[in-house]
């Protein structure tokens, strides 16, 4: 069997539905087994937009997502995601195809040092040098993306390695010696973390992306609910957490709620679940939360004191941990009365410290009442992109994600152009669901290319562009801490996305009046195939309550 | 504070932050890999990327012959070395790391010095290198060439000796190192 036929058998194998990708010469092979494989292959227009869209996939189904390109250009276009999925540990294969193996380091047409390339930002790769190596690879490749701390593998194989013709049996073992990811969590520990718990008269729970990544978010439930604690979630982490519950305290760091943070700042116990102290949410390391002492779980456990020490460390998944650690805690019986004072403290900055924006009195569209609008016209119960931006932070604070894998966003490396064709990829990986993206108009662009892709395949995709004409992040930054000199930040009135969408052969709205802008919005849900709404907001309004980089929480602004 | 809230009393306060720390002395890590291409790239890399600095670094093959055995020094007083070991569990390739206890391993590197050595002076500086148990491999009328193995710090010792006398050229290994006793490394 020729070797590619015996990577569409892998695949079959590893229960892979859909791939995204696009062809060249060093992948001939591969599409040639792709044409009647009885793979789904959706044709991408740009080869970041399949990466970003089998991250979309990965993140809304928990499935592992795959991505395909050719040599050299194509394979640098996947940079980006592969480094996107590093960041926020996202499952995806990468599968590149290079040049002929005599050809190899010769500079050869289209030949780019893949493996090299991208060393820095995978969980691992492999450079095949025998076919006979490519159906334990690709099943190597799948278990290190899927388990421990998820992440990006790259598998590059060389075109006449792809052709060759190999003896195919199934493999049904991996043997990575090296690879021995710990998930149990030591009980001893657990126990000295439940009486940490129950000692600790201002604790709270810290939940980041591994709490998603994980499946445990009934499982924190129950940890924050056995007793009183008080839950903040950090951007990777919402909907780990029912952003309506009464002990939510919305998201923290630069972006977060007064409540959350100042909460962070007082505590005497953090309980730190599969989160990794970003400077996004420490702000200035040396003053933050000076008072606390952390218990860190996490399956990772070089993320366990990298950044800030920890007094417990346990290294597991928290699937498992936090049942046990649940456990633990109620047969200690611990006291709920001694958080009332702790809770009245809470609730005096959630009262006055509530999230706000001073709402416009004519028609105009404020950025956050847009967000509103999409909860309400969604219920909220969609599954939510957004690229990178303010309309990101806003998207964060006010949609209330009841429920993990429904916030898709690029939160580690920041990626504008991650929202469309992550949307893309989790409406194909949960067709039944509302798939919605919160687009900036600045980041749309980046990858609005693959709007041909939904219309060709017929992925309804329903995207909200929050369109200021700015770059609007950075154009805060400038008015906050640059004197104002807005630098290229103006982008004017280009392009008319009504226009772009009709031409994509989506439907294309534009809406600007926010006394219609629920049901505006409930007709683009509404409207068969994909759609492009161009919502105009009010130009300049700034992402609050923030703590400026590099400060600590006391100093949140606005 | 007011009353304890539970019986399992567990005072916040005596809770000591684990790891992290810096030791301030030399490090040896003996690191079992796979024999494979680009795993030596890989340590690198992920060294450079870290900010960690490398002060030596020896690579060969073991008595098996799918792994190598690479023996990294560095500085505990400018890395915490827990970090540095958890960063290279995480490599795939990477099979076992001995942060090598300096009471219990043997450590040796081989170097060889070029030292101008004319009349006067040579003898003298065969002393330093008979001193030192060295050996000398090659002669010419003006120079002399010596090769000497130790632990790193004898090797230095050397070179502060024979500097005086007009280095011109040295070549140094890096460290390679075995654990004593029975016990594997
Ligand atoms: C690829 C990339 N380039 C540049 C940036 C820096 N950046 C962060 S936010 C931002 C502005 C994004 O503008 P837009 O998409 O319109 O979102 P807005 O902030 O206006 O809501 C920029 C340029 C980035 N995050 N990603
Ligand atoms: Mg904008």
């Amino acid at each position: 069997m020729r070797a590619v036929d015996a990577l569409m058998e892998c695949l079959k194998a590893e229960g892979v539905d859909v791939v995204f990708g696009l062809p060249g010469g060093a992948n001939l092979p591969t599409y040639d087994a792709f044409y009647d494989a009885g793979i789904r292959h959706i044709l991408v227009r740009h080869e970041a937009g399949g990466g970003h869209a089998a991250e979309g996939y990965a993140k809304a189904t928990g499935k592992v997502g795959v991505a395909l390109a050719t040599s050299g250009p194509g394979a640098t276009n996947l940079i980006t995601p592969i480094c996107d999925a590093m960041m926020d540990s996202v499952p995806v294969v990468f599968i590149t195809g290079q040049v002929r193996t005599e050809l190899l380091g010769t500079d050869g047409f289209q030949e780019a040092d893949m493996i090299g390339i991208s060393m820095p930002i995978v969980k691992h790769s492999f450079m095949i040098q025998d076919p006979l190596e490519i159906p334990r690879s690709i099943h190597e490749a799948f278990h290190l993306a899927r388990t421990g701390r998820p992440g990006p593998v790259v598998v590059d194989i060389p075109q006449d390695l792809s052709r060759a013709d190999i003896p195919y049996e199934p493999v049904s073992d991996v043997r990575l010696p090296g690879y021995q990811p710990t998930t149990e969590g030591n009980q001893k520990q657990i126990r000295i973390a439940a009486k940490a718990l129950a000692n600790a008269r201002r604790p709270i729970i810290y939940a980041g992306g591994g709490v998603v990544a994980s499946g445990a978010a009934a499982e924190l439930t129950e940890l924050a609910t056995c007793d009183r604690f008080p839950v903040t979630c950090t951007v990777m982490g919402l909907g780990g957490f029912p952003g309506t519950h009464e002990q939510w305290l919305g998201m923290l760091g630069m972006h977060g709620t007064r409540a959350a943070n100042y909460a962070m700042d007082e505590a005497d116990l953090i309980c730190a679940i599969g989160a990794r102290f970003d400077d996004r949410v420490t702000g200035k390391l040396s003053e933050f939360a000076p008072r606390a002492k952390f218990i860190h779980i996490d399956i990772d456990p070089a993320e366990i004191s990298k950044n800030v020490p920890a007094h417990i460390p346990i290294v597991g998944d928290a699937k498992n941990i936090l049942p046990r650690l649940t456990a633990e805690y109620r047969a200690l019986g611990a006291d709920p009365g001694r958080l009332e004072e702790w809770w009245s403290r809470i609730r005096v900055w959630q009262e006055r410290h509530p999230l706000r924006y001073e709402d416009s009195t004519d028609s105009e569209i404020k950025p956050q009442f847009m967000i509103q609008a999409l909860y309400e016209a969604t219920g909220g119960e969609a599954i939510v992109s957004s690229d990178v931006g303010q309309h990101q932070m806003w998207a964060a604070q006010y949609y209330n994600f009841p429920r993990p894998r429904r916030w898709i966003n690029s939160g580690g490396l920041g990626t504008m152009g991650f929202g469309l064709p992550a949307a893309m990829g989790a409406k194909v990986g949960c067709p039944d669901q509302t798939v919605v993206c919160i687009a900036g108009d600045g980041s749309v662009q980046m990858n609005m290319q693959e709007l041909a892709t939904c219309s060709q395949e017929g992925i309804a995709i329903k995207v909200f562009i929050m369109n200021n004409g700015y770059l609007g992040m950075v154009r805060q930054w400038q008015e906050l801490f640059w004197d104002k000199r807005y630098s290229q930040v103006d982008m004017g009135q280009w392009p008319d996305f009504v226009k772009l969408a009709e031409a994509y052969g989506a439907t294309g709205l534009r809406l600007d009046d926010k006394h219609t802008l629920v049901s505006d919005m409930k007709e683009a849900l509404a409207t068969d195939g994909p759609v492009l709404v161009d919502v105009r907001v009010t130009r300049e309004e700034n992402t609050y309550p923030m703590i400026p980089a590099g400060q600590p929480a006391r100093n949140m602004v606005g | 504070m007011g009353e304890p809230a539970t019986k399992e009393v567990l005072s916040l306060d005596e809770l000591e932050a684990v790891s992290g720390l810096r030791t301030g002395r030399k490090h040896i890590l003996s690191i079992l890999v796979e024999n494979k291409p680009g795993v030596l790239t890989r340590i690198a890399g992920l060294f450079a990327r870290r900010g960690f600095n490398i002060d030596t670094l020896a690579v060969g093959p073991t008595d098996d012959e799918r792994l190598s055995r690479i023996t990294l020094t560095l500085d505990g007083a400018l890395h915490p070395i827990d970090q540095v070991t958890k960063q290279l569990h995480k490599l795939v390739n990477v099979l076992k790391i001995r942060d090598l206890e300096p009471r219990e391993t043997l450590a040796r590197e081989l170097a060889m010095f070029k030292v101008s050595a004319d009349g006067a002076s040579r003898a003298e500086v065969m002393q330093l290198c008979e001193i030192f148990r060295g050996k000398v491999v090659d002669v010419t009328k003006r120079s002399l060439v010596i090769e000497l193995t130790g632990t790193c710090e004898k090797v230095d010792a050397f070179e502060q000796l024979v500097r005086p006398f007009g280095l011109i050229e040295m070549a140094r290994t890096g460290e390679i190192a075995i654990a004593r006793g029975r016990s594997e490394t």
